[in-house]
């Protein structure tokens, strides 16, 4: 699924009304950075899949992160965390995602889409924010603002793998301490059952001692449920805001945008951790992308006509190109 | 008098579930709308949302913003010092047309449980409900106080589609859907009244806490009172019960 994601629809989980949002709000705050958009710009989120698009009635900076997918405008190939611009009447092509499930695509200066209950997210099913991309539709672009350099970013590097932290809770009470054991140690499989409302994962059965239903309470992004089959299903962004069965444990928000580039066959190991480690954990990273502003470098632009003409350098018709 | 405290179990790093019990329970459910009034009003720094549930509340928070300990303090106080909410109950009337292709289970049920349809349409349009939730889709409305003799269990195989405002009954609940989806639930009836309206003044009509009463209508009326529903009119309306 294609679609517009902000960093989500907040306020009206007490209507039933699911944040939506990006799976990966890292690589779309990467993506917006690349242009100089404030971090939860709504971009275009792919998923697995990529996608060409034709620039039609004004000129664009573009900027791509996440998923490891190839960016190419007109053609010419556009390195990895590297801005780009695309003029009227080119082509941006998205490749699917080579490493990673969710991609990023945002434009300088955002969508010029209304937003729906505070936000641009697209939730499918309760069709807010509009529903996914289809072949043919044409999406509103604020206009590119002339003289913008070409910015780019270093490389992540995401080091060694590392567990997926987790708290235990609210209803870990539910299940034997060789359900605990097992999560805590055993690795799981990512199935091929994922999407932006749940990942359901393979592995070691977890047993309950209470039976899996519970009545209906609240489930944030990150529950760990484990229905009557023992499986656990991690709920994502999409996921509904109440449900019956029982959450074994969360994963700490530092770790969700890792976890939902995990693609179906990786293998996951869960770690606990205390409330107090994933509050520093999450600070960590919310400095870490609050400072990737200062990361930015800017780019050897191939001196085009076009792009000559947007800074001011010169002025009045030139022929030829200057490449 | 006395209330007993809440338990407060973490839901992750950025909320918590404050818990006043595990049961479907009138007296529990008012708990947890009143600590839900009670933090709107205070409005404490670093709280995000709040979603009122059957029997907990689950409080989103910002972990930068606000300390844990302070928050859980502040809930902690307001949910053993306060009363339920006694303040007049918004009651709505619902619309209904029961049966035939508005309700295919109908026959089904009524065969179950040994009633006629008429009688099962008295049993099930007689009550005053409560709102005890809204979840599972936006403005979907569970409702307490079902008349015993229609619970039925949830169907065995849900069905992947149901037409949206359906009026349907699972176990001891009944509820009021709002957009398409899927479902376990027996389907009773469907009202023109849509709970959710994407664009309209209100988006949202009912609310946790509220009541509802469901008004038999003949089918020959659905068409003109779902256009007005569609034009963004309530077609329900309420009054302090």
């Amino acid at each position: 699924m294609t679609s517009l994601q902000d960093l989500g629809r907040f306020g009206f989980q007490r209507f039933g009304v699911s944040p939506a949002g990006a799976m990966d709000p890292e690589a779309l705050t990467r993506a917006n950075i690349l242009v100089g958009n404030p971090a939860g710009t709504a971009a275009i989120e792919f998923c697995m899949l990529g996608g060409t698009f034709l620039v039609e009635s004004t000129s664009l900076q573009i900027g791509f992160a996440g998923g490891g997918a190839t960016l190419s405008v007109a053609g010419r190939n556009v390195p990895a965390l590297t801005g780009a611009i695309a003029e009227i009447g080119e082509t941006v092509a998205v490749g699917p995602m080579s490493d990673g499930v969710y991609g990023y695509l945002a434009i300088a200066g955002g969508f010029d889409v209304r937003p729906e209950l505070g936000s641009l997210s697209v939730h499918r099913r309760a069709g807010l924010g509009g529903r996914p991309l289809q072949r043919g539709d044409v999406i509103p672009v604020h206009g590119l603002e002339r003289g913008k350099p070409i910015m780019r970013l270093p490389q992540v590097d995401p080091g060694p793998p590392t567990p997926i932290r987790i708290i235990l809770g609210p209803q870990d009470e539910f299940f034997t301490p060789e359900a605990i054991a097992n999560l805590l140690s055993a690795p799981f499989s990512i199935s091929g059952q994922a999407d932006r409302m749940g990942i359901r994962l393979t592995g070691p059965l977890l047993e309950h001692t209470k039976g899996f239903n519970v009545v209906s309470d609240g489930i944030v992004t990150g529950h760990i449920q484990v229905p009557g089959d023992g499986q656990p299903i991690v709920l994502m962004r999409d996921r509904q805001t109440t449900g019956g069965y029982p959450k074994i444990a969360t994963i700490i928000s530092a770790d969700l945008s890792r976890f939902s580039q995990m693609r179906p066959g990786t293998e996951v190991l869960f770690s606990a951790v205390s409330r107090e480690e994933a509050i520093i954990l999450w600070r960590t990273a919310q400095d870490r992308l609050a400072e990737l502003v200062q990361h930015l470098a800017p780019v050897d632009v191939r001196l085009s006509s076009a792009h000559l003409l947007g800074t001011n350098l010169i002025s009045g018709v030139i022929s030829g190109d200057l490449e | 008098m006395e209330l007993s405290a809440p338990r407060i179990l973490a839901c992750g790093d950025s909320a918590i579930n404050v818990e006043f019990g595990d049961t479907v329970d009138a007296w529990l459910n008012a708990r947890v709308l009143a600590l839900d009034a009670a933090l709107h009003a205070a409005a404490p720094q670093g709280v995000v949302e709040t979603v009122p549930t059957y029997r907990s509340l689950l409080v989103h928070f910002d972990p930068l913003l606000v300390d844990l300990p302070t928050l859980i303090a502040i809930i902690s106080d307001l949910g053993i010092q306060l009363p339920p909410k006694t303040d007049r109950v918004r009651r709505w009337r619902v619309p209904v047309v029961y049966g035939a292709e508005f309700g295919e289970d109908i026959a089904d049920l009524s065969r179950l449980h040994g009633l006629t349809q008429a009688e099962l349409i008295a049993r099930h349009a007689g009550a005053v409900y409560r709102i005890y939730m809204i979840g599972f889709m936006p403005g979907f409305a569970y409702l307490g106080g079902l008349d015993p003799r229609l619970a039925t269990p949830r169907r065995t195989q849900p069905r992947p589609w149901i037409p949206a405002q359906s009026i349907s009954i699972g176990g001891a609940q009944t509820a009021i859907s709002t957009v398409e989806g899927p479902s376990g639930w027996h389907l009773i009836g469907r009202t023109p009244v849509r709970g959710f309206m994407r664009g309209r003044d209100p988006v949202f009509l009912y609310d946790a806490g509220d009541e509802v009463v469901f008004e038999p209508v003949e089918s020959v009326k659905w068409a003109a009172l779902d256009a007005m529903a569609e034009r963004g009119e309530p077609v329900a309306s309420w009054a302090f019960a």
